[in-house]
């Protein structure tokens, strides 16, 4: 029984110090890193919903994509639903289970991906757990998302120091590979995430996991501060984003905000209230910009 | 001393073969860093070994004996069976050797808030007697499945101070019960520490464990060499995530006559899908923040198990067990909630000794293995809990009614 490390992609040298390819030739017309790199040239605040791919069916999720685009987003997340979600709340596990009753898959939600495509040219973000790309395999993952029109992938619980395979592929493909820092993260920490992060680094604005919360930490400014001297590469904040005012408070010091279960809780809530997502989208767009 | 110079270099950043590692939450990665130092730095400090070796005697009831089984052996007409009798530990099972060396290192690194999983409840149950006995407040996840299935250790833990808090999320059992736990650590990371139940998880999680287990196989291995003069031909132990089968291994590893069989549960046969034999007939993944072998289906999403016994329900397993599979140092066998069962019985009327459902998988296994071994050869089977947990099951299985479950 021969598993290369490679082929199952727990390879652990490269990215661990040495800065991972942050700019392969691939990933220089990657969407996402154009769009998220103009903005932070321009000063310019992005806005990043989150949804969960396939809840409660894909066609909805495709309608919901549009509407975010009408509404001002900037890029788009979409949750791929695992057994597993160890990073998730309740309000985004519901919406995973649901998505999988619907039998949302890592290929379903690639077909989704492209099926958007052929109306908007808006970068798309996957969220998903590890799992989910290994058994597809890595360098089969990175060449079909980018085929699809996916622009970068967020692994939840892949930190970078097992995630070089991930980097090496993703930048060969031209996929961004977005990694996670969090409050309890050590500057050595911050330097390995940054080396591997492509398109954007992602903020964990607590120590916790996703969901609704009613106020920003007070250290969450000096810990961005502390990732943009960092690194060149634009940081989005997210976990807990749930209102305007907060979307306004965070664009103040990063270069985009994260909303993911205030806006999966509304879908819940009222799966055809759509004009009640698109206003409360647009509210947040308007906080992001006049921060 | 033995060396294996390779493999240790590996264990430094947790990995067997290409097993194991750290796939958690970034949030996480500092807390398991500092959890590794604070351990290693543990095992060099003579006070800590001092004071573990004090508390497993006096407290958790250790050395337990090697039991020579006559009865069951002759019933068995082979190989000589001996019992490593971790059913007679403080509160019923081999889980309080790990939660007293956890919770020590808690004390030591200053944490003021234990939490555990547990899926049969006997983890929980050790980690709630453990956390009591050094003054700390005790949270447990449990699936609501898990809480109604062994409602006797929810009582239990709540009787030793424990809050039990059930997950109504997934398959509702331990795997469910982990996610939990490893999202209350996510969120209360700093003050809090994360007793883990067996040697899977993320690095560290797999060598503290078997750590803390491993003296299970070392006064095994001494037991043997005193009665027998020799060491025995074969061990066999029951794995769920694998902490008491590699806890009786460890101090085997590198004695190449002695051979090592794991036995997972095969529920209601492996054909039916309806089992928890990750080794036999899953594949590997990552679940938990390690890589091992996963029951997952075809798109790498984690399936539901089965098991009678619920500390074996559970669809991962430790990564080292999953090294010692591919490399061939142990061998990994299934038998069905009904042999299981049988084996129950069988232990009761020929030694008076009532095993848990988990343990009695490994007794279950000797059905074969001791007539195919041979007289001549010697066993010793981890008998890693008792079965008073375990009667309303086993009662329930048999049809006979003993009152009201609540
Ligand atoms: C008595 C007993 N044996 C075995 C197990 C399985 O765990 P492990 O494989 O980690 O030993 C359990 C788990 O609850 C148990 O209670």
């Amino acid at each position: 029984m021969s598993r290369s490390r490679a082929a199952a992609g727990t390879g652990r040298s490269a990215a661990r110090r040495a800065a991972a390819p942050t700019s392969t030739a691939a990933l220089r017309d990657n969407r996402l890193v154009r769009v998220l790199g103009a903005a932070r040239a321009a000063g310019r605040r992005v806005l990043v919903p989150y949804v969960m791919a396939g809840d409660p069916d894909p066609a909805a999720t495709e309608r919901l994509v549009e509407l975010l685009v009408a509404a001002g987003a900037d890029a788009i997340e979409l949750g791929v639903p695992f057994s597993d979600p160890i990073a998730d709340g309740p309000v985004n596990q519901r919406a995973g289970f649901r998505a999988l009753a619907g039998g949302m898959t890592l290929g379903g939600a690639l077909a989704l991906v492209a099926r958007i495509r052929e109306h908007t040219g808006v970068p798309l973000v996957f969220m998903t757990y590890y799992n989910l790309l290994l058994h597809h395999g890595l360098a089969a993952f990175c060449r079909e998302a980018v085929a699809a029109g996916l622009d970068g992938v967020i692994t939840a619980d892949l930190p970078p120091e097992e995630g070089d395979v991930l980097v090496a592929e993703g930048g060969a493909a031209g996929l961004a590979t977005i990694f996670l820092l969090a409050p309890t993260s050590t500057d050595a920490r911050i330097r390995s995430v940054a080396g591997a992060s492509t398109g954007f680094i992602y903020c964990v604005s607590r120590t916790g996991v996703t969901g609704v919360r009613d106020e920003v930490p007070p250290e969450l400014a000096e810990l961005v501060g502390r990732i943009r001297a960092a690194s060149e590469t634009p940081v989005c904040v997210g976990f807990g984003i749930s209102r305007p005012g907060q979307a306004r408070e965070v664009a103040r010091y990063a270069d985009g905000v994260i909303v993911g279960s205030a806006l999966v809780r509304m879908l819940e809530e009222d799966p055809e209230d759509l004009g009640r997502v698109g206003a409360f989208v647009r509210d947040l767009k308007a906080a992001v910009s006049d921060r | 001393m033995r060396t294996m110079p390779r493999k240790a270099r590996a264990e430094l950043r947790g990995r067997y073969g290409v097993y194991g590692g750290r796939y958690v939450p970034e949030t996480l990665i500092p807390a398991l860093e500092e959890l590794e130092t604070a351990f290693h730095e543990a095992r060099r400090d003579p006070a800590f070994t001092a004071e573990l070796e004090q508390r497993l005697r006096t407290f958790c009831g250790r050395p337990t004996p090697l039991y020579f089984a006559r009865r069951l052996t002759e019933a068995l007409g082979g190989a000589r069976i001996y019992l490593k009798r971790e059913d007679l530990l403080h509160t019923g099972a081999h889980k309080i050797n790990n939660t007293v060396g956890q919770v020590l290192l808690a004390v030591r690194m200053g944490k003021r808030r234990i939490i555990a999983e547990t899926g049969a409840g006997q983890h929980g149950v050790a980690t709630a007697a453990a956390a009591a006995a050094f003054g700390l407040p005790c949270e447990v996840y449990m699936g609501v499945e898990d809480m109604e299935r062994q409602a006797l250790n929810v009582f239990r833990m709540r009787l030793l101070g424990a809050r039990v808090i059930g997950v109504e999320g997934g398959s509702r059992t331990l795997k469910d019960a982990i996610n939990e736990a490893l999202r209350d650590w996510v969120t209360n990371v700093r003050d809090t520490f994360y007793v883990f139940g067996t040697v899977a998880g993320p690095h560290p999680y797999p060598e503290i464990v078997r750590t803390f287990q491993a003296i299970i196989g070392e006064e095994a291995r001494r037991q043997m060499l005193d009665v027998e003069d020799r060491l025995p031909d074969c061990c066999v132990a029951c794995v769920g995530g694998g902490s008491n089968a590699l806890g009786l291994f460890h101090a085997f590893r590198d004695d190449p006559t002695v051979a090592l069989v794991g036995v997972e549960a095969a529920g209601r046969g492996l054909a039916t899908g309806e089992h928890a034999a990750s080794l036999t007939a899953g594949s590997p993944g990552v679940l938990h923040g390690a890589y091992s072998y996963v029951l997952q289906d075809a798109g790498g999403q984690v399936l539901p198990t089965h098991s009678i016994s619920a500390g074996l329900d559970y669809p991962g397993v430790g990564p080292e067990h999953a090294y010692m599979k591919d490399t061939g140092r142990a061998r990994y066998v299934a038998v069905t909630d009904e042999e299981a069962l049988e084996a129950v019985h069988l232990l009761c009327r020929t030694e008076g000794i009532l095993p848990a459902l988990e343990s009695a998988h490994a007794l279950a296994h000797l059905n074969t293995l001791a007539p195919a071994l041979g007289p001549d050869k010697l066993v010793v089977v981890g008998l890693s809990g008792r079965g008073d947990k375990d009667v309303h099951t086993i009662a329930k299985a048999v049809g006979e009614d003993v009152g009201d479950r609540r």
